[in-house]
């Protein structure tokens, strides 16, 4: 059983066939669609590396199976910049170094733009925490 | 530092700083875009995914496996069973070196720990190879496992970690303590560690004929390639390991593993490339881990709380099959004074993986043991903790005598009790209550670690353009290699860093040695620092050879290499950038080589650590049984410092 | 994963159809269907996607003051409804005290009531569950149990009910909306989880293919607002599941108690509701020594299933601590560490 998906991935609509209804989101992204930015640390749930926004809000991609999407508004890591211009999160996480290895860097700042989308951004240091 | 003698052949070149500057992260906008790419990240055309099927029993045997369900399951290529699984060009039950491990190949059917590898499912999707692992369905001839300390079969201990002594003793320790006014003693037990980066092990085989290339984070690129090669028989110049990122190793992916080993074992059969990305899960058991330790400390102290002996025993927990035995005792060997202290370990056989080195093996669960008897100690002499430590402050180095190569654990003490505001505590404990009624405690430890030093090599290059390429083989696992390596070139070079094209993470480049014990900036910096000045010294004999260059002749004065030109020394207005001397020589470039080889005579000479303190306080719910650690404050001398952003970050 | 087809109804009446067939699964958030499929707990033949089916995922406030929940409303959004906190903050506390802000933003209400056990016999293949595969045993007992029940379990399953939700739900007497194939019917929270018994692997009152359409609060239930708090401890202070939890509601009134509500979770394969205690409170004075006797009460059944009497003692101790809480009152505002014991001494920004 195949499934024609319509997305909107990173601004761009796109039609994915679906070969396989097992296929989850990140596993879409990252086999299906060469979007290697959300990475697979735990693939549970649990780890927040494969954080992308759909429709706007933050989610586990390695919870979402990718049929149950059809026509949903998604956004990776890779649509963030506009260009060569960094979204003032990616930069503010590359000025106070917010990043060692990197691996989980895009879900890290894929939860924060989702944070502060969402509404609740705050200067409560507990809170950020 | 000691120097390669081959390198600076020219005494007489300078160079400006460019080591020491806050600079942001080379490889940060690769990665805060997502366009950093590590192993999993890569999809070859024809790519085979690859799924391994693990032991859920601890031991046994496995005796049966449904390989039939697993084929007849769409997208399925193939299933590696012990029944069928190729042989290999080494025996994977023989200990290869030092950093050599038995690893678990599909070698038969016993199983030695949960999480080993039973079969190995190939397919054309990640999908399929996963269902295809579940649908083997094994079925086991289970035993008792033996998983706790007090279950499993003590031996003595050949070695600690990788080839350390087992049993030391400086000084008469038995006599030491039969002196003490009393004996603390301190038991405690650690429990066992995973390295579980946040990238799990990963790798993309891939051959063509008899070259086989890897993508996989790797902590040792040029030297961990023999050991893939010897598997498969062939030439280690015929391995391409290419990482240029790693998710995080922690020492885990210096070691070559089974898993990966099946990778590629698979790759061949198939002649396709195939991917094998661990599960979480699968990152406990066989690629490696933190033993789990018993230490038992005996601290003898006079009158006035000072150490007459320390003795530190470990009980440090092995693989059935394999040895790796966590040092631990061993890191009370150098950190305070003491006229005898002794250190010991036995080992113990577990039903677990093999354990490896981890994130500072020893010294993390060793010190942590120290330092709580040495706090005990000191409730027990009466004193602040602090006032204790500094009281058995070693002077040299404890058991040898030597002199430190350089030791500001007084100033780390001082400036961390300042700005922790540690003089405030009360000695007795218990004593403080935060305004919402919890306790309050604060507590403070020395850290201590040694300054190792690899073999490593590296190339710089020159070019027309007036910019340089520097090489080594060298893995970022988040320390920021990337960066603070190339600042450490740039500085040889005399070159601003935006002028220096920083190549790394691929075994083609020259051996940086391993990304490992904190060594790799020293190691492969220094090795880097040699190139650059042997690629500037190879510049200035062009121009001071040529009567055409406002630097003819200042050989016996020297040229200082800045900012992309050559200066004589005696008047800086003589000078000419590396272009205009490359140009009119006619050479498209400048190559110099550099090594770092670690001067034995030196070393013995000296006893080299970085050391630490480091102030906490946590926050005690009692009646919940609930702890929050508040703040923690700590002051490091770990010396010179090439990137004070990257350090902070750590 | 086991291969399945994938069906989207459109509406109910066609989900409910399609769910009676064997085999099949309903689908809405995924975050705990789609995790119990990828280790091989769960493998329907077919999946269901309600995720969209209409009409399913509003609040509607009744004129008593209680409200409809849509069984498709994300966590995260009922959460963060400004009138839902201030109408029943315990409930806002409990849903942002659990998982991650990832996971609350997928995850839904009916989904949450329906959560299977995070008990690792039950997650593992290899370990014996009664729950998972009838009849074939309980690994858990005589194993790792620090985690387990200490109320209404049997020799048959020590598993306990993981949700936060369900637990100040439970205490503010929520009512469960469910369609079948034969028709609407209403099931008290409190009776919709099973106590294992002898049929472990019968979770919940819902028959096959019944669906959950909302949750409802009563308007009742609002009169304890103002004094009712919800407090989890946890081995880390976010993205842990309870060890052992507490919902506490008191109606005051001229110095004394006039009702209180009190329900646990962590401790039973059901939100547990400590009618007991309810009544030790009721009508008295709100005092410490008071509290302790509802605690005892509460507890007074509990037994250690395995290696966690520590959860018995550690449970009074909560219910006196979320009690004291209650009695002083919701705050203003959710601590930045929803649930979590040590909110109080982090309410004020640290030095810097």
């Amino acid at each position: 059983m195949s499934l024609a998906l319509t997305l909107r991935i990173n601004g761009q609509a796109r039609v994915v066939e679906l070969d396989d209804l097992r296929t989850t989101l990140l596993d879409l992204l990252r086999e299906g669609l060469g979007l290697t930015g959300a990475k697979k640390g735990c693939d549970r749930g649990q780890c927040g590396a494969c954080t992308v926004l759909v429709d706007g809000r933050r989610i586990n991609a390695c919870l979402a199976l990718a049929a149950s999407l059809d026509g949903a508004e998604i956004t990776t890591i890779e649509g963030l910049a506009h260009g060569e211009r960094l979204h003032p999160v990616q930069a503010a996480f590359l000025a106070h170094d917010g990043l060692q290895c990197g691996f989980c860097t895009p879900g890290q700042i894929m939860s924060a733009v989702g944070l502060i989308a969402e509404g609740h951004g705050g200067d409560d240091p507990e809170r950020i925490r | 530092m000691p120097l390669d003698a081959a390198a600076p052949r020219a005494p007489y070149v300078h160079h400006g700083s460019n080591a020491g500057q806050p600079l942001t992260r080379r490889d940060g906008e690769l990665k805060v875009t997502g366009r950093a790419t590590y192993a999993a990240d890569h999809r070859p055309e024809g790519l085979l995914y690859a799924v391994i099927a693990a032991s859920r029993i601890a031991r046994g045997r496995v005796t049966s496996l449904d390989v039939a369900a697993a084929k007849a399951h769409p997208g399925v290529v193939e299933v590696l069973t012990p029944a069928n699984r190729p042989p290999l060009g080494r025996d994977p039950d023989q200990k290869s070196g030092p950093f050599g491990f038995r690893i678990e190949v599909l070698q038969d059917d016993t199983v030695r720990y949960a999480g080993q590898p039973i079969a190995l499912v190939v397919a054309t999707s990640l999908e399929a190879a996963t269902e295809g692992a579940a649908l083997l369905d094994p079925q086991y001839e289970a035993l008792p496992p033996r998983t706790t300390l007090e279950s499993g079969k003590r031996f003595p201990a050949p070695a600690v970690g990788v080839s350390g002594q087992a049993r030391t003793e400086h000084g008469d320790v038995e006599a030491g303590l039969a002196a003490a006014a009393q004996v603390v003693r301190t038991e405690v037990e650690t429990p066992a560690q995973y390295h579980n980066a946040m990238e799990p092990h990963a790798i993309v085989a891939q051959w063509d004929g008899d070259r086989l290339t890897l993508d996989m984070p790797n902590q040792a690129i040029v030297m961990s390639r023999a050991g893939y090669a010897a598997y498969f028989g062939i030439a280690p110049e015929n391995v391409l390991i290419r990482s240029p990122f790693l998710g995080g190793g922690f020492g885990s992916k210096a070691i070559l593993n089974g898993p990966q080993v099946l990778a590629i074992l698979a790759a061949r059969m198939l002649n396709r490339p195939v991917k094998l990305a661990l599960t979480r899960a699968q990152m406990f058991g066989p690629v490696g881990h933190r033993g789990r330790t018993w230490q038992r400390l005996h601290l003898g102290l006079d009158g006035e709380g000072r150490l007459t002996a320390l003795r530190h025993h470990a009980i440090s927990a092995t693989s059935s099959f394999d040895t790796f035995l966590e040092p631990a005792a061993n890191a009370s060997l150098h950190v305070y004074r003491s006229p005898a202290i002794s250190a010991e370990t036995e080992g113990v056989r577990l039903d677990t993986g093999t354990p490896s080195p981890m994130r500072a093996p020893g010294e993390a669960p060793g010190s942590a043991a120290l330092e709580i008897a040495m706090d005990a100690a000191a409730d027990a002499v009466g004193m602040d903790p602090l006032e204790f430590r500094l009281l058995n402050y070693a002077e040299t180095e404890p058991g040898s005598g030597r002199p430190f190569s350089s030791k500001a654990l007084r100033e780390c003490y001082a400036e961390g009790a300042k700005l922790f505001g540690w003089a405030a505590r009360p000695l007795r404990p218990r004593q403080m209550r935060d305004a919402a009624g919890l306790r309050v405690g604060w507590g403070m430890g020395t850290a201590l670690f040694p300054c190792p030093h690899f073999a490593a090599e590296a190339r710089a290059t020159l070019r027309a353009d007036g910019t340089a390429l520097v090489e080594t083989a060298g893995a970022d696992m988040g320390q920021g290699a990337w960066t603070a390596l190339a600042q450490i070139a740039a500085e040889a070079l005399g070159l601003d860093p935006a002028q220096v094209e920083f190549r790394s993470g691929d075994s083609s480049l020259p051996d940086a040695g391993i990304a490992g014990g904190s060594g790799h900036a020293a190691s492969a910096g220094l090795a880097l620092h040699n190139a650059g000045q042997d690629a500037i010294a190879r510049l200035a004999e062009i121009a001071m050879r040529d009567p055409r260059s406002p630097l003819f002749g200042a050989d016996n004065i020297g040229v200082v290499a800045r900012a992309g030109r050559l200066h004589r020394r005696d008047d800086e207005t003589r000078s000419e950038s590396y272009a205009d001397i490359l140009a009119r020589a006619g050479q498209a470039a400048v190559v110099g080589a550099g090594r770092m080889q670690r001067d034995e005579e030196a070393v013995k000479e000296r006893a080299m650590y970085s050391h630490g303190a480091v102030f906490a306080e946590v926050k005690v719910d009692p009646d919940l049984g609930q702890v929050r650690c508040t703040r923690l404050v700590g002051a490091f001398a770990a010396g010179r410092i090439v990137n004070p952003r990257l350090v902070r970050s750590q | 994963m086991k291969p399945f087809d994938y069906v989207r109804p459109r509406d109910l009446a066609e989900a409910l159809a399609l769910g009676s067939e064997p085999g099949t699964a309903y689908l809405a958030g995924g975050t705990n269907l789609l995790d119990l499929m990828k280790i091989g707990v769960a493998r329907p033949d077919r999946i269901v996607d309600i995720g969209r089916l209409p009409g399913l995922a509003g609040l509607d406030w009744r004129e008593d003051g209680g409200v409809r929940i849509g069984a498709l409303v994300k966590n995260a959004d009922l959460a963060y409804d400004a009138r839902f906190q201030r109408t029943f903050p315990s409930v806002a506390e409990a849903l942002l005290s659990g998982a991650s802000a990832q996971l609350r933003n997928a995850a839904t209400v009916g989904g949450n009531l329906l959560q299977r056990p995070r008990c690792p016999y039950f997650q593992d293949l290899a370990s014996a569950c009664n729950r998972r595969a009838p009849e074939s045993g309980c690994d858990a007992l005589g194993g790792e149990t620090r985690r387990h029940a200490v109320l209404g379990w049997s020799e048959a399953c020590i598993a306990v009910n993981p949700s936060d939700f369900c637990v100040p739900m439970a205490a503010l007497d929520a009512v469960v909306e469910v369609q079948g194939p034969g028709g609407a019917r209403e099931i008290a929270l409190e009776d919709l989880h099973r106590l294992p018994g002898q049929t472990p692997e019968r979770e919940t009152a819902l028959e096959p293919s019944e669906l959950i359409v909302a949750v409802r609060l009563p308007g009742q239930a609002a009169a304890v607002a103002r004094h009712s708090r919800y407090l989890k401890v946890r081995e880390r202070t976010s993205y842990a599941f309870a060890v052992v939890s507490a919902a506490a509601g008191l109606e005051l009134g001229d110095g004394a108690i006039r009702s209180a509500r009190l329900a646990l979770g962590g401790v039973a394969a059901k939100p547990w509701r400590a009618r007991e205690a309810e009544a030790v409170l009721a009508g008295g004075e709100p005092s410490e020594a008071r509290f302790a006797d509802a605690a005892r009460a509460a507890l007074a059944e509990a037994r250690p299933s395995g290696e966690n009497a520590y959860k018995i003692e550690l449970a009074r101790r909560l219910i006196v601590r979320v009690l004291q809480q209650a009695l002083a009152g919701a705050p203003e505002t959710l601590p930045a560490l929803p649930g979590s014991p040590l909110a109080p001494a982090f309410g004020n920004r640290h030095a810097a």
